[in-house]
Parts: C-alpha cells; structure tokens; sequence
C-alpha cells in the first residue's frame, strides 16, 4: 500500500452460537497498519460492539488469533500491504472452536488439553536451585518453549477442525509439542510420556500433514521437530519388537 | 454436520474462505505422481532394454531371475526362473516393493499423497471431504509405523545402486578406467538416493535424535546436527531423488533400446 491512506472493504464476520453472517465494511486503512489496526478502527468509528480479542500488538501474547481470508493468522502480525489493492479482506473467527461472539472463540479445550499432560517431573533427590543440565541437553525442548499459546495450529489440524468429535481423544499439536519438550527433557523422569502419547492423546490421529507448522507465528518447526521425533520415539517402544527385545535385555530405559 | 459446520462454530457456509490457489500444490503432486506411478509401471512390466553393459536400471537392479541378461546381475540369479501362467515375471517386480515401501512411508511423501490424494486435508485450512478420520491408529495406516524397516532395506539398495555406478567405470567390454555419460547418470542418481536416505527423519531419529542426553554422546550429536541440516531439504531430495531414478531408467533404456550410444569421455 504505497498512500498515505486508504479505503478498503473487509468482510467482517458477526454473530454468535446461534448464528452469523459476513458483514460488508468499508474502512480507512494507514500505510504500515496491520489488520488488528484496521478491525480497532471499524471498532472506533462503525460497529462499536464488535467483539475482538487482543492484547500486546506485538505478535507476543496469542490473543488475536483469527482466520483472515481463510488463514488462521495473528490480525497484528499480518500486514495490509500484503494484500492486493482492491482486494475485499475477509476476517472470519477460529473456525475449529466454538464462538461466542463475532471475532471471539471460546479455546477452553486447549486448556482442558494441557490439564491432561503429565507435569515435569524432576528426580527426588534434587530440590529447586539443584538443576543442572547441558545447554546441548536442553536446546532442543527450547524451541518450544517459544510458544505464545495462540492456539492457530491446533485451528488449522484438521484432526480435529474437520472432526468435532475427535477433540476428546485429540491433544493437538501445541501439546505434542509441549509432551515432546518434556520427553526431551534431560531431568525428567516420567518414562511413560511416549505411550501416553499415543495411547490418551491421540498422536497416532496426526498424518503429519504439516499445517501446524504452516500457520505457527513463531516458525516451531511442530512436525519435523517434536510430532516426527515422538512417532519416532513411540515406534521405539511399541512397534519396534527388536528396540522392545532389546530393552527386555539391557534392562534400561530406551532412551539414555 | 460435523468439522466446520459443526452447530458451536461460526456459521459460515463455505468449506474454506482461502482466496489463494490452494488447490494448485496438491494438483501438481497429483500429477507428478501419476506419471510416475504409470512411467514405472510400464517399465516394470516391460522387463527388457534394462541393461546395456555397463549400465544398469535402477528399476531393475539387483536383478535376480534368470531372464537377467549375462553381467546385469550382482548376486547371480537366486530367484531362477518364475512364471505365473506361463509368462516370466520381471525381475523389476520382487524388488520394486522395498523402494516403494520406503517411498510410501516416508514422513514427507504421506504429507503429499495424505493432502493431495485422500484429501485429507486438500490444504490448511481447507474442509476435508470424509465424514471421519481415525489417522495413522488403524490398520493399514498403522503400518506407517513400519518406516525403519524400509529405511534400512532402502540402504542396502543405495549400496547395489552405488556399486552399479562404480562398475559404470568400465567400457562395453568390461575393462575399466572408462566414463560415460551413464556413468555420471548413475553415479547422480546414487547420491540423490544417499541424500533421500541421509535426510530421512528416521535416519535422524536412529542416527541421534532417540537420545535424552546429547551431553554424553558427542559422535551422535555431531552427526544429529549434519542429519538436521539435510532433514530440512528432505521434501526436495524425495523430489529429485525420484526424478534421478526415472530419468536414470529412461537414459539406460534409451541406450539399451539403441535410440541413443552411450557417449565415452574416456
């Protein structure tokens, strides 16, 4: 967008649980703006009850998840010149969760999800301020620790997306990633964490099909990284008879 | 009404509102696949002009029958003579199974058939056309789990390939020290395979990513990393790793059908 300002036509959808429609407006938009700029301004001067979820601007906190023309996208991590000129901008809320109202999901599965994923659990013996681990040891969970919990991966898996009824055997990718952080994890001693992945949260539901990391503002790299790495692992412990055998024998844990 | 046009979500009665040309990638893997799936096919069942001393197709190497021509085989002919209804069977089609096996489990090639054949889905964010989905926890999907098993055989055929390659140092008569444009032919078409394999996630996973503690195996961890690097161009070396075995199959053809010599460099 190379003016100062200008005109542009967004569909906006509104409505709640019950029902909805896409709603034509025409809006000012400023060069540099992103499109949760553009949203507070039709908020400002058009349609003062529209519903919106935000808080940082900053592409920090995960607030503004919503799916712009189709995509599930952060409203203040997308750029409007990014968009054709004339080009109408349909902003529609996640279309995996249930609405509340108009830009407004409620994402309480997400949460309910990350009650059901054991907890670190450390060695007895050492107290808090006794860790000591390798950054060699811990740099890979680290990159999930870059989560922002905007939930757009777990809006775009089609897993659950296409499927409403799969959310109650379905984690999600934000929680496979979060149990292959903790699987990783040097001081860890949950050693069950792999067929509890396959067997309560559903990670044998994925197709690797790669869309989680496809939206993932932070650039996780969900699939390759944590999703591929834990169907590894689960082969390891449960369809691999020579790595079981071998288990049997050594008398160890699979993974040292 | 399930998936998006599930009653708690926002009524919206189009299957994607995505305004970009999702459909293309899927479209474009169709086709590529296609044509390879009908290319090999063919040749499979062609079961001649495989083999033009010293050059071999990877389609049909290590060819184990004995319709084998004289030289084309590495480990002699222990499968002898097999016949269904009174017609040889190709020697392409007892070994075709393990690179296809490898191919048909391999983490990237089940994200493209998975999006472009089954649709499932077509593309982010775009509605799947099946009423349910139960992934990869049932059969025959489970045997996706499978992927190690054919990762190890694809090695053993990336050895004959790399020894086909090398016996491509030698003219039409056997003697060495010689190099044609088949040999670079194959030689290429050995290491896109080596990278196909070298890249692949379970290669990853075995070579290093298994472990908890890096810290106490420096060897692994250094060779985890090399395999990360590639494993990000993995999607690529599947691609033209495939290209290199057909386009391999039509120059050895080309020669041994006589449409074309095989030109000496030395």
């Amino acid at each position: 967008m190379s003016d100062i300002k200008k005109k542009i036509k967004l569909r906006i959808w509104r409505g709640d649980a019950k029902d909805g429609a896409l709603q034509d407006v025409e809006v000012e938009a400023n060069e540099g703006e992103v499109v949760l700029d553009v949203i507070h301004r039709v908020q400002a001067t058009q349609i003062s009850d529209l519903a919106v979820r935000w808080n940082c601007k900053a592409g920090k906190c995960g607030s503004c998840s919503m799916e712009i023309n189709g995509k599930p996208r952060l409203a203040c991590m997308t750029r409007m010149n990014m968009f054709e000129e004339g080009e109408t901008i349909t902003v529609t809320p996640l279309r995996a969760f249930p609405v509340i109202r108009d830009l407004v999901t409620d994402v309480s599965f997400n949460y309910k999800k990350a009650m059901e994923i054991p907890a670190f659990e450390p060695p007895a013996e050492l107290k808090a301020g006794e860790f000591r681990m390798q950054q060699v040891d811990v740099e890979r969970s680290q990159e999930f620790r870059k989560c922002i919990e905007c939930f757009l991966c777990q809006d775009t898996c089609h897993v659950i997306r296409d499927h409403e009824e799969n959310k109650k055997s379905f984690a999600g990718p934000r929680f496979f990633i979060r149990i292959a952080e903790l699987d990783m994890h040097p001081l860890d001693i949950l050693r069950n964490r792999k067929q509890r992945a396959q067997e309560e949260h559903g990670l044998g539901m994925c197709n690797i099909t790669k869309c989680c990391t496809e939206v993932c503002p932070e650039h996780i790299h969900i699939t390759d990284n944590a999703i591929i790495p834990m169907k590894e692992r689960v082969v390891d412990v449960k369809y691999d008879p020579i790595r079981w055998l071998g288990s049997k024998i050594r008398r160890r844990e699979g993974i040292v | 009404m399930s998936g998006v046009f599930s009653p708690t979500r926002a009524k919206i009665a189009a299957r994607t509102l995505r305004t970009d040309r999702w459909w293309l990638q899927p479209a474009i893997t169709v086709a590529v696949l296609v044509a390879f799936i009908i290319y090999a096919t063919i040749r499979a069942f062609e079961a001649k002009f495989y083999f033009a001393e010293p050059l071999i197709s990877p389609f049909y190497s290590p060819c184990m029958t004995s319709a084998c021509p004289e030289g084309a085989s590495l480990v002699g002919h222990p499968l002898g003579t097999v016949a269904l209804f009174g017609m040889a069977i190709s020697p392409a089609l007892f070994i075709l199974i393990f690179p296809l096996g490898f191919r048909m489990t391999c983490y990237y090639y089940r994200k493209a058939y998975y999006r472009s054949f089954w649709q499932s889905p077509p593309a982010c964010a775009v509605a799947e056309p099946h009423k349910t989905y139960t992934g990869e926890t049932k059969a025959p999907l489970v045997l996706q789990n499978g992927h190690r098993w054919f990762f190890l055989a694809g090695l053993v055929f990336n050895v004959i390939l790399t020894i086909d390659a090398f016996l491509a140092f030698r003219n039409a008569q056997g003697q060495w020290g010689h190099m044609s444009v088949g040999t670079l032919v194959l030689l290429t078409n050995a290491t896109l395979l080596w990278l196909y394999s070298a890249s692949c996630h379970t290669c990853r996973h075995t070579i290093g990513g298994r472990l908890r503690h890096f810290s106490k195996h420096p060897v692994r961890y250094k060779l985890w990393t090399w395999v990360s690097v590639l494993n990000h161009s993995h999607p690529t070396f599947a691609w033209i790793s495939l290209f290199g075995v057909a386009l391999s199959d039509v120059y050895v053809r080309f020669v041994a059908s006589g449409s074309i010599t095989n030109f000496y460099f030395f």
